[in-house]
């Protein structure tokens, strides 16, 4: 009949790209759409019947053979306070002793950690720095957050002098920065955003070199890959992805969905073998990359609370996370096993990093404080 | 620009899943055969049923999941911070104390999860039935915001009178024991909700990751085709079997153990337990003589030997013996170029070419013909990556044959023969007595002089 034809007409029609007057009608779900999803999900279901072929044992079981670790007894050595409110990031500096942190309130400050000393201190145009980072050579610290930008600000030697007036805009999104890592120079800065991309750039032109698309919601942490070649990193994000990325192509190398939550931190194990993770979902996760697969979990079940960060020791050997009910725990990465509960803290912890040189941690909070971990023999 | 730090018409994520995991223990602590053990408590002159100790508490937390008293009482402690268990004796302090006091488990009709989110409206009710049982019952901060609200919602003022004097009438009826209850439970309610100033606002989850307004605009075509291609390159893959990957982790465990100081301590102190900062002196990035650990962390892995200046010098004099140095110097080349400015790029590609690459150069590389060829016709329009299979190139054949070479080699060996092993500063006979702790110049000071005397040099020269 008529409208049957009609009808059939109708649909052969919607598959080609849909004509001006098309689009004001209804269309129902999108057929190319739903079948491209489909594909999509069917590819990811073989993936991981693949990476499952070849996981032939745990890693705990493999570590049987290891020692245990002992009882190990943490202290703060160094409480440092000045942040007038939340404390959501800080990065340590090459010499081992300086750091930058930054805070709800726009502050970011410079110490010497060693001396609890304030050395600079900047206030951002914006509220929620999310994110700051040392520059390798010492002399400068970019930071970011509501603004949607990254900024260098050069680390001035006159204490009278206004830091933000030399300031540089580097880094455009469209959101909220999360996250800011200046890459093996003060050269170029690698940042992840609210707005679901991660980007490199050009410090002294502020040109964008590489993006980095792939995220399906907010990215909110990254770290480089201390490789040979150097040329990778990961990001994780709200979308519970875990996403390594080819710095030079812009290419997503490998992805890793096995959160139940957000992922707050990813962290890079010191041979660049494998990453960890800490996510909203209360669980640290290890992922192998020459395996493909995630070849550990660190979780408890009196651990309900999401992790906030994550790093390790200089070996490899411990995972530090902070958490969001106000702890740190320490877990053995070879065992499994968590090895220490550290209290101490007021508020959650929002940033955790080792030291360089691995003598120390040092975790920021929602209390206000940053304070320094050091393991008491 | 307005944040929303309470979702607006959603629940947060987060708060969901920790609600619903705490929500999970309550259950449990209130099963009937391994629950908790509750029993009648009395208060003041009335007897409260269903009560339990905070001592309690802790001690059922210690043995579901196996962890000891601290951390039973931080647990606990968040159980009654987000209200699921409220006290009976200081109500107004939502502490968990690891004593008798009596503690009770608050009804599922008055938790978080369950009446989310608070309205301002039910908050109004509430403040007008404490004013209206009792004259001066209301806080100094719940005055403020009883007017406030009186302003905001004045439209529904009557409303608000009316349900507060139905609620006191209804609740007049009710058993003394049962009305305190509910009075206590609602207080715990509100303390939660409406926060007095100065205390923890527990809900308070930071900023709102709004991902979800993102997801309809990225999840088109074009991000499911993106998908398809990472998921088909990752089913290209080589992959390694785990027995083999795994047990890397443990050699490199094994291996760095003793350069780890969280884990074995350092020498000839950790600066931050001693406040004596020998052990940063000793290491820094130019000495005369650096410690063992660190030249036996040089054999470890090439990348450790490079990524360590000293170690990079010292490889420099073993090359140099060996007339392969223009290898190392065309690496560092290539490094400077890759990250360096972007707008110096094009000068520091023909500095290469010049150097290493050309016909004749003074420190020619020696390339196999198909990268050399593949390099220069690169470098004939110069990017970042351009010289990136040459470097390789070269950073695998220095790593394969002259860096197993220089490990045996006495140049090393020495180097590790006269390395220093520091004595272990014995502890302090007084150890409450505190160093000085010495400020040292900011790296951004070094460099500048630097910057400065070269200026100097410059201008004299």
């Amino acid at each position: 009949s008529c409208d049957f034809a009609a009808f059939t007409f109708g649909q052969k029609y919607m598959r080609s790209p849909l004509s001006p007057e098309m689009a004001t009608q209804e269309v129902p779900l999108n057929e190319t759409l739903a079948h491209l999803k489909t594909e999509s999900e069917t590819l990811k279901l073989k993936l991981e019947e693949e990476r499952a072929k070849l996981h032939d044992v745990e890693l705990h079981q493999v570590a049987e053979k290891v020692e245990g670790l002992g009882q190990f007894v943490m202290k703060t050595r160094r409480t440092l306070k000045g942040h007038g409110n939340k404390v959501l990031c800080m990065d340590w500096c090459k010499d081992k002793r300086r750091i930058v942190s930054s805070s709800q309130d726009g502050k970011v400050i410079v110490w010497d950690a060693f001396t609890t000393n304030k050395e600079h201190a900047v206030t951002m145009p914006c509220t929620w720095v999310m994110a700051c980072a040392y520059a390798p050579s010492g002399c400068a610290v970019a930071c970011g957050g509501l603004d949607n930008k990254c900024s260098v600000y050069p680390l001035s030697l006159d204490k009278n002098e206004n830091l933000a007036a030399k300031k540089k805009s580097v880094a455009m999104h469209t959101n909220y920065l999360s996250a800011c890592s200046f890459t093996n120079s003060d050269m170029q800065i690698l940042t992840s955003s609210g707005d679901g991309t991660c980007a490199l750039w050009d410090v002294e032109s502020g040109q964008l070199l590489q993006s980095f698309h792939g995220h399906a919601a907010d990215v909110l942490c990254l770290d480089l890959a201390p490789s040979e070649t150097g040329n990778t990193f990961v990001s994780g994000g709200c979308d519970k992805k875990a996403n390594v990325w080819d710095m030079r192509s812009g290419q997503c190398i490998q992805s890793f969905e096995t959160h139940e939550s957000d992922i707050n931190s990813v962290r890079y194990y010191p041979s660049g073998d494998a990453f960890a993770s800490g996510s909203d979902d209360a669980t640290c996760r290890l992922y192998d990359l020459r395996a493909d697969r995630e070849v550990a979990i660190y979780s408890k079940e009196s651990i309900i609370f999401g992790v906030s960060s994550v790093d390790f020791s200089l070996s490899g050997r411990l995972l530090f996370g902070g958490y969001n009910d106000y702890t740190i725990n320490v877990w053995d990465v070879l065992k499994g096993t968590r090895v220490s509960i550290l209290f101490g803290h007021e508020n959650r912890v929002s940033t955790l990093r080792v030291s360089p040189d691995g003598t120390a941690f040092c975790t920021g909070s929602w209390d206000h404080t940053l304070r320094v971990w050091i393991l008491m023999c | 620009m307005t944040i929303n730090t309470m979702a607006k018409g959603g629940w947060q994520r987060e708060q969901t899943i920790c609600f619903r995991k705490m929500e999970k223990m309550i259950v449990a602590m209130q099963d009937p055969d391994m629950g908790m053990k509750l029993r009648n408590q009395r208060l003041l002159i009335t007897v409260i049923p269903h009560a339990m100790t905070g001592h309690d508490i802790i001690i059922w937390l210690i043995h579901k999941y196996s962890v000891c008293e601290e951390e039973a009482l931080h647990l606990g402690g968040m159980l009654v911070k987000y209200g699921y268990i409220y006290p009976l004796k200081e109500p107004r302090s939502l502490v968990l104390q690891p004593d008798e006091s009596p503690y009770r488990f608050q009804t599922p009709y008055f938790w978080t999860s369950t009446r989310w989110p608070a309205s301002e409206l039910d908050y109004a009710i509430y403040l007008a039935k404490k004013n209206i049982r009792k004259q001066g019952e209301l806080m100094e901060y719940e005055k403020e915001r009883y007017s406030l609200l009186h302003k905001k919602i004045n439209h529904t003022w009557d409303f608000v009178v009316m349900q507060a004097r139905e609620q006191l009438r209804a609740s007049k009826q009710r058993r003394k024991a049962d009305r305190i209850v509910l009075e206590c439970q609602e207080q715990a309610y509100w303390l939660i909700n409406r926060p007095p100033p100065g205390v923890h606002n527990m809900l308070d989850v930071g900023l709102e990751r709004q991902n979800n307004f993102n997801l309809r605009a990225t999840l088109n075509s074009d991000f499911y085709k993106n998908e398809i291609e990472v998921h088909r390159r990752a089913l290209g893959r080589n992959r390694v079997k785990s027995s083999i990957c795994l047990e890397g982790f443990l050699k490199y465990s094994e291996q760095y153990q003793n350069h780890d100081p969280i884990m074995q301590g350092c020498l000839p102190s950790n600066p931050w337990i001693s406040d004596d900062t020998a052990h940063w002196t000793m290491n820094t990035e130019m000495v005369p003589v650096p410690t063992r650990l660190r030249v036996e962390r040089w054999s470890f892995s090439f990348m450790e030997l490079l990524n360590d200046a000293m170690g990079r010098q010292e490889f420099m004099l073993y090359l140099e013996k060996e007339f392969s140095a223009e290898n190392l110097y065309f690496w560092q080349a290539c490094e400077e170029i890759r990250h360096g400015e972007s707008s110096k790029i094009v000068e520091k590609v023909e500095e290469v070419y010049k150097n290493f690459l050309a016909p004749g150069a003074a420190r020619w590389v020696n390339i196999d013909s198909k990268t050399m060829d593949k390099t220069l016709e690169g470098i004939k329009q110069p990017h970042r990556f351009v010289l990136d299979d040459a470097q390789m190139h070269i950073y695998f054949l220095m790593k394969k044959d002259s860096y197993p070479r220089y490990l045996k080699s006495d140049l090393y060996k020495n180097m590790l023969a006269k390395a220093i092993v520091p004595q272990e500063t014995k502890k302090s006979v007084f150890p409450f007595m505190r160093r000085q702790r010495h400020s040292s110049p900011s790296p951004a000071q070094a460099v500048a002089q630097a910057t400065e005397e070269e200026g100097r040099h410059k201008g004299a020269g």
